[in-house]
């Protein structure tokens, strides 16, 4: 594999236990660069357990992985890498700039341009005029996307976003989505942990649902969600008239529907054309994928939560 | 390390923990300057010759300087035991943590912002308290620097024992473990002292061991007493050489520490540091 090509995350039968309870039970995936991965999942599922083994917060019980190219936990690769923790606090006594400015210490961001990096990062993220104020201050929203300003602070290779709209209102939840593009567009991958299918849906390229430790479904959206459907209401249909719908292809009767999966929208016209010549009565034509909702409810088992 | 230690001294005069601080030691110089300053009056008025007056003012040091210790080690632990427990437990540490920032480094950074704090206010207050009793009574005792660096060191090993305790207890355990621990390194002396007592009419009793046991563990009993050493002027010395009971006196020492001993002390807070990296290490955040 190229270095070009090399995967930003790439783990496999990764396994954290927490005593008796098994956070990860051999969870495998890997997020591509300039990649928004989507990893989702219900509580108690194993995502903030994953952030924290990617970055050597927590040592995994098994498995290996990489991020970066570099084993998991290694320092220099964690310079290139922004994080935004679900817990997200700073120093209360510190103001808003000043956080940003700790954090460029700790990354080695060169002095020359700093200010203006500050600037921007704060302008990005909405906190502009907030930059002299001591985060003590700050509401939590403010301090998340504080937060998001801190994990995108020297232009990451990778971004690892838990729960990053937790505390925002739809309007902030609406920025941090443009907020995401714009480091996208800059050729940073973004590893997004949620819950908010709906968020997940709107910004990645690719997802993966984790339940009970492991992924159980990981792909493009398109192939998570599965076939399209076209589903026709309709009366007077014989089974025997299949046949003659052979050419819009495999079909089957669900109820009162006809449903054909993966049926190109520009076909709809001549199917119904074709039906009314059958003597088919139309009563409507509905077409669209399984929403990510309906997907992921059919995908999560609903035992208890692990208790970690 | 430096950006970790500049960030909690930062820390320390943001929150106003240094300003409170130096408004308490300006507080109890001033107190202690103003009794000495009417005790030695009182006792000159009396006729009361110069050299008990000069001796009673060094005890009164002394006391003055055991007091003192005492809320030392309450500062380095109160100061302490938060400073990693606190980050620990507020999600702070996720932040910094996920940065390329070794642990022990953000530890060492710890330990060096706040014994900045730490000896900055020990070695302030104790060097203006000598100063001021001096100007006020006319007593400097034998040596300024070597009790204000016993002292200072005291205050290290509370210091290094609550950031080692910081790093699996929370704030409030790790600093009360660390206050009980300081007491109990001086009650272990203090009964090695009573125990020379009892055997002046009993040879059969040593009770050294406890003070040994005592010092081995947490060095600040010995360091102690380098400061009473330093504290006393060289006629009570001379006097207590010819009395096997002075030991006794868990106020008075007739030797400072040996270099075995300070040797020991600072490998002490080199090993606890050592220990405290690694347990730091090995946490699951």
């Amino acid at each position: 594999m190229t270095t070009a090509a090399r995967p930003v995350i790439d783990v496999v039968d990764l396994r954290k236990r927490y005593g008796r309870v098994e956070a990860l039970a051999g969870l495998t995936m890997t997020v591509g660069p300039g990649e928004v991965f989507g990893f989702l999942g219900p509580n108690g599922a194993g995502k903030t357990t994953t952030v924290k083994l990617l970055l050597g917060l927590a040592r995994p019980s098994g498995g290996r992985g990489t991020l970066l190219g570099a084993p998991l936990g290694d320092r220099e690769a964690r310079r290139r890498v922004g994080y935004l923790p679900e817990l997200f606090r700073f120093q209360p006594w510190l103001r808003g700039r000043e956080v940003l400015a700790l954090h460029a210490d700790l990354i080695g961001l060169p002095s020359v341009g700093r200010a203006k990096t500050f600037d921007d990062t704060l302008e990005l993220v909405g906190l502009a005029d907030r930059a002299g104020t001591a985060v003590g201050g700050f509401s939590k929203g403010m301090q998340q996307r504080l937060g998001l300003g801190v994990a995108l602070l020297g232009d990451p290779a990778l971004v690892i976003l838990d729960e990053p709209t937790s505390a925002l209102d739809p309007i902030g939840r609406m920025d941090v989505r443009g907020i995401l593009r714009t480091a996208k567009d800059r050729g940073a991958a973004i590893f997004l942990n949620s819950h908010l299918l709906s968020e997940v849906e709107q910004v990645c390229d690719r997802i993966a649902i984790v339940d009970h430790g492991v992924v159980v479904a990981e792909g493009s959206l398109a192939s998570v969600l599965g076939v399209q459907e076209t589903r026709v209401r309709c009366e007077a249909f014989a089974p025997s008239d299949l046949a003659a719908l052979a050419p819009f292809g495999p079909a089957r009767v669900d109820g009162l529907d006809l449903v054909f999966n993966d049926l190109p929208t520009e076909r709809v016209p001549d199917l119904v054309v074709a039906l009314v010549g059958l003597g088919v009565r139309i009563q409507s034509i509905s077409s669209g994928r399984e929403s990510l909702e309906q997907r992921f409810l059919e995908l999560v088992d609903h035992r208890a939560e692990p208790a970690a | 390390m430096i950006t970790i230690a500049r960030l909690t001294i930062g820390e320390a005069a943001r929150r106003r923990v240094l300003w409170v601080l130096v408004i308490l030691a300006l507080i109890a110089v001033g107190i202690t300057g103003w009794g000495v300053d009417r005790l030695v009056t009182i006792a000159r008025a009396s006729g009361t010759r110069e050299v008990t007056i000069q001796l009673g003012v060094s005890q009164i040091l002394i006391f003055i300087a055991f007091q003192f210790s005492f809320v030392l080690a309450m500062t380095a632990a109160f100061l302490a035991s938060p400073a990693i427990a606190g980050d620990l437990e507020s999600g702070i540490a996720l932040a910094l943590l996920a940065r390329p920032l070794r642990r022990g480094s953000y530890l060492m950074g710890r330990w060096l912002g706040l014994a900045i704090v730490l000896v900055a206010y020990g070695a302030g207050q104790a060097l203006l308290a000598i100063v001021v009793v001096g100007q006020v009574s006319g007593y400097s005792p034998p040596s300024v620097l070597l009790p204000i660096v016993y002292l200072s060191a005291e205050g290290l090993i509370v210091l290094t024992l609550s950031l080692l305790l910081s790093t699996r207890l929370p704030p409030i355990g790790a600093g009360a473990i660390a206050v009980v621990a300081f007491g109990l390194s001086w009650m272990s002396g203090a009964i090695e002292r009573v125990g020379i007592a009892i055997a002046a009419s009993n040879p059969g009793v040593n009770l050294e061991i406890v003070g040994q046991v005592g010092r081995a563990l947490l060095p600040t009993d010995g360091l102690w007493r380098g400061v009473i050493y330093g504290l006393e002027p060289g006629i009570v010395i001379a006097a207590a050489s010819t009395n096997p009971l002075a030991e006794a006196n868990p106020f008075f020492a007739s030797s400072p520490p040996t270099l075995a001993f300070l040797a020991w002390a600072v490998a002490w807070v080199v090993i606890v540091i050592l220990i405290a990296a690694f347990s730091l290490r090995r946490r699951e955040l």
